[in-house]
């Protein structure tokens, strides 16, 4: 008897649709992040993240609408991240129904914007997403560091330090994300993976590169993740999140069946 | 089926949208209102009592807002009330957080810190917060637990905990292992509150909130298993 590792699919939505293609047979309305939630919570989701990637400022509006009808019909718990920069934009997601938020570039830009929102909303509610990319030489100690504006911007810091200051701050989870394995579908960074999760005492995601089961498993295992997000794998129906849940019982890892 | 009309007490702490919501789902009939208005509170057929984010500040709110008289006596009134999360952290006598706070006393126990590098007996690093989907043990055979299978699975998250020494135990109602063995659920009386989120446990979740909303305390027969 003990917690469940948790899986966690992940939408990407720009003004209102799922980007990045979700393509069920059985589906309604494929591009309606509720729908796909929905059909992921009768999977067995543990919880569902949604990436903003609204560039405009009225798409905003049509986010905060889609999180109140996603939380009004999808009873798992639900994060947003993308484009959280003020007090603000976190009370606006969570009255809107989500129940924790992604922090990203505005905890590097202001590290105290995470201590402020963690005092007034509570660490259960925020986590801070890192990307990191590996910057250690072949053979060299292994060396990571966090990169902003979707792997684009380096910014000099260490990705284990920062994961670590972020706890101290008040984050109650990390979404860690290795920009050398997303999209690759080679399997988690999972040195980084252990590397973080052994040094903080608050739960890790590991996200980015997944490309089959196995990678899963291995997240866990080896990464010492205490969930794992993927997209891809889920969206184009190549497993059901419950065959990966049960692929990853069938490991020995703890797992709401 | 006479009037049912659910009131989800709001002292301005957070989202309360999604047990509202939950509730809609589960007791299409029933009434749900959002409110802290003691006039509405009084008119209440049942109460849901939640709360997040740190003890110190809920209490705080609690009290400021007049939360606190409004609860103790609904609680009094005999009328189901279920408290969530902190908001039942916040019905006890005293929470560890924040150096110490001075909980409503309206039930009996005491909250603690889970700790720092927590592991469990096989040396697994334990995070906190307990975060994620754990397996609650029914203690009683209590009308909310109809229709849920033992050892259910819902979603924690709180870096505190209910200590079962501070508790009669009678009055647990479902406890959690997490490094310990924790309360999950206390009932007393016209009182089920609980540590976990059933607003966010699905299947199981949502089946304990329908349990609430037609819960008929004329008709109960707690038993101990």
């Amino acid at each position: 008897m003990a917690l469940a590792k948790r899986i966690i699919p992940c939408l990407d939505v720009d003004n209102g649709r799922v980007v990045k293609g979700v393509q069920f047979v059985d589906i309604r309305d494929a591009g309606d992040p509720v729908e796909v939630a929905r059909r992921y919570n009768e999977q067995g989701a543990d919880e569902i993240t949604f990436l903003d990637i609204t560039a405009t400022h009225e798409g905003r509006a049509t986010t905060v609408h889609t999180v109140e009808r996603m939380a009004s019909e999808v009873f798992i718990p639900l994060t947003v991240g993308g484009g959280i920069r003020t007090v603000d934009d976190i009370r606006t997601m969570l009255n809107a129904g989500a129940d924790k938020v992604g922090i990203n570039s505005a905890a590097v830009t202001n590290p105290d914007f995470v201590r402020a929102a963690s005092d007034r909303f509570g660490a259960q509610c925020i986590v801070v997403a890192i990307d990191a990319k590996k910057v250690s030489a072949p053979g060299e100690l292994n060396r990571w560091e966090i990169f902003t504006h979707g792997g684009r911007n380096p910014t000099g810091i260490d990705a284990i330090a920062w994961a670590e200051k972020m706890a101290l701050f008040g984050a109650g989870e990390i979404l860690l994300t290795s920009m050398d394995r997303d999209g690759t579908k080679n399997g988690f960074d999972l040195d980084i993976t252990r590397a973080i999760s052994d040094c903080v005492d608050i739960p890790v995601i590991a996200s980015g590169g997944v490309g089959n089961l196995q990678h899963l498993a291995d997240g866990v295992i080896e990464g010492k993740a205490d969930a794992v997000l993927a997209a891809s794998i889920f969206h184009f129906g190549e497993y059901s999140v419950m065959e990966a849940k049960e692929y990853m019982a069938a490991q020995g890892i703890e797992m709401r069946l | 089926m006479s009037s049912n009309k659910i009131v989800v007490i709001d002292y301005g702490m957070g989202n309360l949208h999604s047990v509202a919501s939950a509730l809609e789902h589960v007791a299409p009939t029933a009434e749900v209102v959002i409110s802290a208005d003691p006039e509405v509170v009084r008119s209440a057929d049942r109460v849901i009592f939640p709360g997040v984010g740190a003890i110190r500040d809920c209490v705080a709110a609690i009290r400021d807002t007049g939360v606190d008289a409004v609860v103790a006596e609904f609680i009094a009134s005999g009328k189901p009330l279920l408290a969530i999360c902190v908001g039942m952290q916040a019905l006890l006598e005293h929470s560890e957080e924040n150096q110490g706070v001075s909980c409503l006393g309206l039930l009996e126990g005491k909250v603690r810190f889970f700790g720092a590098k927590l592991h469990d007996a096989t040396g697994l690093h334990l995070k906190v917060p307990h975060m994620g989907w754990n397996q609650v043990q029914q203690q009683s055979a209590h009308p909310l637990w109809q229709g849920i299978e033992q050892g259910s699975r819902f979603y924690f998250v709180h870096s505190f905990y209910v200590e079962r020494e501070s508790v009669s135990s009678h009055a647990i109602a479902a406890s959690c292992d997490y490094s310990k063995e924790f309360v999950a659920a206390l009932s007393k009386d016209n009182v089920f509150a609980v540590q976990f989120h059933p607003e966010k446990s699905h299947t199981a979740g949502l089946q304990l909130l329908r349990n609430f909303s037609e819960w008929d305390l004329n008709h109960n027969s707690v038993e101990t298993i």
